[in-house]
C-alpha cells in the first residue's frame, strides 16, 4: 500500500507538517490495556459510587426503564449509523423520528414537534432565541422565578452572548405571579415569556390567562414540562402555549450522571418554518411507496449557515428512539398509570412525613409528584445518616428546604423506609 | 425488511386495549389526580402488545445501514468501528443509576473518571483544561467561542465580534458564530486548497482590533494539512486575537501533531469522530471543549452537568484500549488508507488538488462528465453495491465535491472492493448512465421526492389521518 | 441563458423592481429562480411594513438552499403576492410575471443605483 501512495515509511505521509510542531514520542497516557484490563479499571472506579434510592428530581427522575428497551436500542443498525441524509438506506431512523415526531406532538398537545434536540435546558435556551427571532425587533424575554435554576443559568448564557433581555416574573406564594407578568407584558418589548409546569418547587400552577396576555402583547408563550407528566396534566397545547419544551428523560431513560437524555420542542403550526433542529417529512419514493426524509433542510446550519434558525446539527437520535419504544411500549394506558403512581407515591410520603411533625411544606399548593419541605432539624446531619442508609433523601435546596420525588419506581416498603430511618436521624442528639 | 408485512407505523399496529407493559399494584390508597389538574384530551399514543413493538422496531432496524453493516467512507464524520466493550462500559449500573445530584462522597468513581479523561485528552491535544458541558460537536463550538468572547469581554475588548473562517469550512462554523453574537469574515482558500496567507494577512490589516478569533480546522475539510499554521497562529495572536480549532478532523492527528503545538488557544473534539463512540443515527454525540493555561476561567455554563457522560465513559474505554502504544498509530494509518484510495482512483475521478492528503480528500466529480452523470449519481449507485456513499457536495469549493474518509479501522481488503466498485460505477457511467442516474435500485426505497416533503412537510401521524 | 426583461431594474442580488407609477413590484430574477431549484416556500412581509434599500425583507426556499431577498428600493409594503403562498412554484415557471412584494416608492432617486437589463446581463455573465 505504501508502494501505491508513494512512500517508504509512514513518517512520510506527513513530511508537510514543519518539524517544530510534530509530535514525536510517546503520550503519556495509560499503557494498553486489555479487555478483562479495562474491565478491571470500570470496576474500580464504579465500586467508589453509590447506588442510592433515590428520592431526588429537580429535572432529572428516577424512572422504570422497559427492559425490551435496551436490547433494540443496542442493534447496531440503529447505534452505528449516521444521520439520514442518505434517506434510501436510513429509513428505519427516519421512520422512527416520525413516530417519535408525532408522539411528542400528542403527548403536548402541540401540532408539530422536531426530531429532537440534546436536553431540555438547551431546548429552552432555543426556544428563546426562536421567540426572539420570530418577533420584529424585539429582544426582551420573561423568565418566571419558578423556573429550576438550572436551566436559567442556561438561558443566562445563551441570553448574554445573543443580546436578549432576561427579566424575571415574581413569584408569589411559590407561583408565578401574573399580575407581575401582565405589568411587565404591557411595557412593551417582549419577545417570549418562559414559564415552567410544574415549576422548580413541584407545584402545578395555574395558567390561566397567560397566554391571552402574551398573545395581545405580541409574545409568544413558552412553557417547560417534564414529558411524562403530561400524559395526565393539562397539556402546553391546552394551555395555548406556542411554544412547548423540556426534556424527555422522564420516559424511561436512566439517569447516567447527567446524561445522554434528550430535548424535545413542539410549536404551533405557524411556527414550523422557525423552529430549529432536523425534522422528518413523509413523502413517495420514484417507486410510489411510503418513504420518510430529512425536511425543510433549508432552515439548517448546512444550508443556511450564518442565517441558521440555530447552529444545531446532531439531535439525541438514539434517545429519540428510546423514548418512542418507551412510548410504544407503555402506550397511552401505561404512561397515565406511571404518572398515577408517582402522584400516589408522593402524596403518601407527603402525607406521612408531614404526620411526623418534623416537616412543613414550604407552600400549601397543589403539587404533582415532587414537593419542596422544610425540615426542623439538621438538614445536612440528615443527608448524612440518610445516605449511610442507601438512601437519597432530595435535593437540599440553598435555603436548607429539601425538594423531595416519587416515581412509579419508589415501592410503598423505600417509601416507608424513608419516614422510618428518620428516628436514626434524631437519634444522634 | 419486507415493507409490506412490516412498514406500518406503530400507530397503525396499535389496539384499543393492549398492554405492552407491566407495572407494580398502585397500593397507597385513594390518591386521585384532581379533574381540574388533568389534561382534557388524551394523549392518542399506541395500544401495542411486547410482541409487536419488538417486531416492528427489529424490522425497521434492518431498514439502516451502520458501521457494523459495512463501509462508510464519509468525510469529515470519521465513522470508525465503535467497540462493544465500551457500550458494556457504559451500561455498568454503578454508573447508570447515579443522579447528577448526588453528593460528591457518593460518585467519587465517576467524578474520578472525568479527571482522567480530562488528563487524557489534555495529553493528546496539548492543552490545559477540558469542560464536559457541551453535548455535540456544533454545541462545543458554541461553547468554545463564549469562552472567547468572555475572555474579550473580560479585558474590556467589546468590539471585538468578527471570526475568521476559511471559505471551505463546515456549515456550523458560522452558525454558531451567529448564535454567539459574532460576524463571520471569509478569508479564501489559495490554489493548493489552503488558508491564502496574502489574503489572510489583508484581513487582518483592516480588522485587526475587531478580530475576535480565527476558526479552523487542521487538516482542513479537503483534507490537507495547513502548513503555514504557525505564521497563522502567529499573525493572529500578534493582532490579539484567539485560534480556535475546530476538532472534527483530528483523527489523522492522533500520533503527528497536537493543536496545542500548532499554536491553538481553544479547540472542541467530537469523541462521536475521533474517540469511536456510536454516532447513534445522529446523536447523542459530545464535544468537550479544551483550551490553553488561563482561559479555563471562561468556561460558559451551556448545561447543568457533566454532559453526555455516558458517552464519555465509551470515550475513556477507547483511549484505555489504544493506550500510549496504539493512539500514535491511528493517525498514520487513517491518512494511510485515504491516500491509498485517493492513488487507486485519480485516473478515474477528477482530483483537484493532487497532492500528499490526511485522513480525508476530496474528488470533484467523475473525470468524464460528459455523460451527465453526477456525484449525486455515484452516491445513490454505491448503496445499490452495499456502500454507504461519500459526503457529498461539501465542500462548497467545488461543484461535484465527493469526500471519502476511510478511516483507520478498514483492511486492504474493504479498501479494494471499494476501489473497484468506484470504477465500476465509473465505467457504468460511459456503458449505461441512465441505470447510474436513476439508481439506486436495490435499496429498500427509491429516491425520495424531496420538494413535496419541503412543500407540503407532513410530520406527524395525526396530520397524516386528518389529510387522508 | 437566463431570461432578462428591458424596463426593469436590477440588484446585485438578483432582485428587479418593475415600476409603474409611485408603485414598484418586486422580485426575484430568473438567473435566481434557476439557481434556486424548485421554490417550496417564500417568506413574505406584511402589508404597511416598511422595507429599506438594501435590507431583508424575507427569504425564497428552496430543497437545497434559502436565499434572503434584500429590498432593491424604499417604501411600503402596499401588497404581497398572495398567490405564492399555496403555489410557490409560480417563481420558477415565470419569475418575472411572478412578483413578491408591491412597495410603494418613497424615493424614486434610489433607482439611479441599480442596474438596467444590459448591466444586469453582463453582471450574470462574469
Amino acid at each position: 500500500m505504501m508502494e501505491k501512495v508513494g512512500v517508504k515509511t509512514l513518517d512520510d505521509l506527513y513530511a508537510q507538517i514543519p518539524e517544530s510542531i510534530r509530535f514525536r514520542g510517546d503520550y503519556q497516557i495509560p499503557s494498553e490495556m486489555s479487555e478483562m484490563e479495562v474491565r478491571d479499571v470500570f470496576e474500580k472506579l464504579g465500586s467508589q459510587n453509590n447506588q442510592l434510592t433515590c428520592f431526588a428530581g429537580y429535572g432529572v427522575y428516577d424512572h422504570y426503564t422497559p427492559s425490551v428497551i435496551p436490547s433494540l436500542v443496542q442493534r447496531s443498525e440503529f447505534l452505528t449509523s449516521y444521520t439520514p441524509y442518505q434517506a434510501e438506506i436510513s429509513q428505519g431512523t427516519l421512520h422512527y423520528i416520525f413516530e417519535y415526531q408525532s408522539m411528542m406532538a400528542e403527548l403536548t398537545g402541540m401540532d408539530i414537534s422536531n426530531a429532537s434536540m440534546y436536553d431540555g435546558t438547551t431546548a429552552t435556551a432555543e426556544a428563546m432565541m426562536m421567540a426572539v427571532a420570530a418577533g420584529k425587533k424585539v429582544n426582551k424575554v420573561l423568565v418566571s422565578e419558578t423556573l429550576n435554576g438550572d436551566i436559567r443559568k442556561v438561558l443566562d448564557t445563551y441570553a448574554l452572548h445573543q443580546g436578549i433581555e432576561l427579566e424575571t416574573i415574581g413569584e408569589k406564594g411559590g407561583e408565578t405571579d401574573v399580575e407581575d407578568l401582565k405589568t411587565k407584558l404591557a411595557a412593551g418589548g417582549v419577545a417570549g415569556v418562559i414559564v415552567q409546569q410544574p415549576n422548580a418547587c413541584g407545584i402545578v400552577e395555574d395558567f390561566t390567562g397567560f397566554a391571552d396576555a402574551c398573545h395581545d402583547n405580541k409574545a409568544l408563550l413558552i412553557i417547560n414540562s417534564v414529558a411524562a407528566d403530561l400524559a395526565v396534566l393539562k397539556t402546553p397545547g391546552e394551555w395555548g402555549a406556542d411554544i412547548a419544551v423540556g426534556d424527555g428523560q422522564s420516559l424511561g431513560i436512566p439517569m447516567q450522571f447527567g446524561g445522554p437524555y434528550v430535548g424535545y420542542m413542539c410549536c404551533t403550526e405557524k411556527l414550523i418554518r422557525k423552529m430549529p433542529g432536523r425534522i422528518v417529512g413523509m413523502t413517495k419514493d420514484s417507486r410510489d411507496q411510503r418513504a420518510f426524509v430529512l425536511t425543510l433542510q433549508a432552515r439548517e446550519q448546512h444550508i443556511r449557515r450564518q442565517k441558521a434558525t440555530s447552529n444545531i446539527c446532531s439531535n439525541q437520535s438514539l434517545m429519540a428512539l428510546f423514548v418512542t419504544i418507551y412510548m410504544s411500549l407503555m402506550g397511552k394506558q401505561g404512561l397515565k398509570e406511571a404518572a398515577q403512581l408517582s402522584y400516589a407515591g408522593a402524596h403518601y410520603l407527603c402525607d406521612k412525613l408531614l404526620a411526623t411533625g418534623q416537616f412543613s411544606l414550604v407552600y400549601d399548593k397543589p403539587f404533582f409528584n415532587e414537593f419542596l419541605v422544610r425540615y426542623d432539624g439538621d438538614i445536612d446531619r440528615l443527608f448524612s445518616v440518610y445516605l449511610m442508609n442507601g438512601i437519597l433523601p432530595g435535593v437540599k435546596m440553598s435555603d436548607g428546604s429539601l425538594l423531595i420525588a416519587v416515581t412509579e419506581k419508589r415501592t410503598k416498603e423505600e417509601i416507608d423506609r424513608f419516614v422510618e430511618a428518620l428516628p436514626l436521624v434524631n437519634g444522634l442528639h | 425488511m419486507n415493507s409490506k408485512l412490516y412498514g406500518s407505523l406503530i400507530f397503525e399496529l396499535s389496539h384499543e386495549g393492549r398492554r405492552g407493559y407491566s407495572l407494580p399494584k398502585n397500593n397507597f390508597g385513594d390518591y386521585e389526580i384532581p379533574a381540574s389538574m388533568q389534561r382534557a384530551e388524551e394523549a392518542q399514543l399506541p395500544e401495542c402488545d411486547e410482541l409487536t413493538v419488538v417486531r416492528h422496531y427489529t424490522n425497521l432496524s434492518t431498514n439502516n445501514f451502520g458501521v457494523d453493516t459495512g463501509f462508510y467512507p464519509l468525510g469529515s464524520c470519521t465513522m470508525k468501528y465503535n467497540p462493544k466493550i465500551n457500550e458494556e462500559m457504559a451500561a455498568l449500573p454503578q454508573f447508570q443509576d447515579l443522579h447528577p445530584k448526588q453528593p460528591v462522597s457518593t460518585v467519587k468513581g465517576a467524578l474520578a473518571l472525568v479527571t482522567l479523561l480530562e488528563k487524557s485528552l489534555c495529553e493528546l491535544t496539548g492543552l490545559a483544561h477540558f469542560t464536559f458541558k457541551p453535548y455535540a460537536g456544533a454545541h462545543g463550538e458554541l461553547t468554545g467561542l463564549m469562552t472567547i468572547d468572555n475572555y474579550h469581554r473580560s479585558h474590556g475588548d467589546l468590539q471585538r465580534k468578527k471570526v475568521i473562517v476559511p471559505d471551505s469550512a463546515h456549515g456550523t462554523n458560522p452558525a454558531s458564530a451567529a448564535v454567539c453574537g459574532l460576524e463571520i469574515i471569509e478569508v479564501k482558500s489559495d490554489s493548493n486548497g489552503q488558508v491564502d496567507f496574502e489574503d489572510l494577512e489583508r484581513l487582518v490589516a483592516q480588522e485587526g482590533p475587531y478580530i475576535a478569533a480565527m476558526m479552523m480546522t487542521n487538516p482542513n475539510t479537503l483534507g490537507l494539512f495547513e502548513t503555514r499554521i504557525p505564521e497563522i497562529a502567529r499573525l493572529i495572536h500578534d493582532c490579539g486575537g484567539l485560534m480556535y480549532y475546530d476538532g472534527a478532523n483530528l483523527n489523522p492527528m492522533l500520533g503527528a501533531c497536537r493543536p496545542g503545538d500548532m499554536g491553538f488557544d481553544v479547540m472542541h473534539i467530537n469523541l462521536h469522530k475521533t474517540f469511536s463512540t456510536p454516532h447513534g443515527g445522529g446523536g447523542p454525540g459530545s464535544g468537550p471543549v479544551g483550551v490553553r493555561e488561563g482561559l479555563q476561567d471562561f468556561f460558559p455554563v451551556v448545561s447543568p452537568y457533566h454532559g453526555n457522560f455516558a458517552v464519555m465513559m465509551r470515550a475513556y474505554a477507547y483511549i484505555l484500549s489504544l493506550g500510549r502504544e496504539e493512539v500514535k498509530l491511528v493517525g498514520p494509518l487513517a491518512t494511510l488508507n485515504a491516500n491509498y484510495i485517493k492513488e487507486s482512483l485519480k485516473d478515474v475521478y477528477e482530483l483537484p488538488i493532487d497532492t500528499t492528503c490526511c485522513h480525508e480528500f476530496v474528488f470533484d466529480g467523475l473525470k468524464d462528465k460528459s455523460t451527465g452523470v453526477t456525484t449525486m449519481d455515484v452516491a445513490k449507485r454505491l448503496l445499490d453495491y452495499g456502500y454507504h456513499a461519500p459526503t457529498i457536495y461539501f465542500p462548497l469549493l467545488f461543484h461535484e465535491s465527493l469526500m471519502i474518509e476511510p478511516t483507520e479501522n478498514e483492511s486492504k481488503e474493504t479498501l479494494d472492493g471499494f476501489i473497484a466498485v468506484m470504477r465500476q460505477i465509473a465505467e457504468e457511467a460511459k456503458a449505461n448512465p441512465d441505470e447510474v442516474k436513476s439508481a439506486p435500485h436495490l435499496t429498500p426505497i427509491g429516491r425520495v421526492d424531496d420538494v413535496l416533503a419541503a412543500k407540503h412537510p407532513v410530520t406527524t401521524y395525526r396530520q397524516l389521518k386528518a389529510e387522508a | 441563458m437566463a431570461k432578462v426583461i428591458e424596463g426593469l431594474y436590477y440588484s446585485e442580488s438578483h432582485e428587479y423592481v418593475r415600476v409603474e407609477g409611485d408603485f414598484g413590484f418586486i422580485g426575484i430574477t430568473d438567473f435566481a429562480q434557476n439557481a434556486l431549484g424548485n421554490v417550496v416556500y417564500v417568506d413574505m412581509p406584511d402589508v404597511d411594513d416598511e422595507v429599506e434599500a438594501g435590507e431583508e425583507f424575507g427569504a425564497v426556499e428552496s430543497v437545497k438552499a434559502a436565499s434572503d431577498l434584500y429590498s432593491p428600493v424604499s417604501g411600503k409594503v402596499v401588497e404581497v403576492n398572495e398567490a405564492l403562498e399555496d403555489q410557490p412554484e409560480l417563481i420558477n415557471e415565470d419569475a418575472f410575471e411572478n412578483w413578491i412584494i408591491k412597495v410603494e416608492l418613497c424615493d424614486k432617486s434610489e433607482l439611479d443605483a441599480l442596474m438596467d437589463a444590459a448591466a444586469y446581463e453582463a453582471f450574470c455573465a462574469k
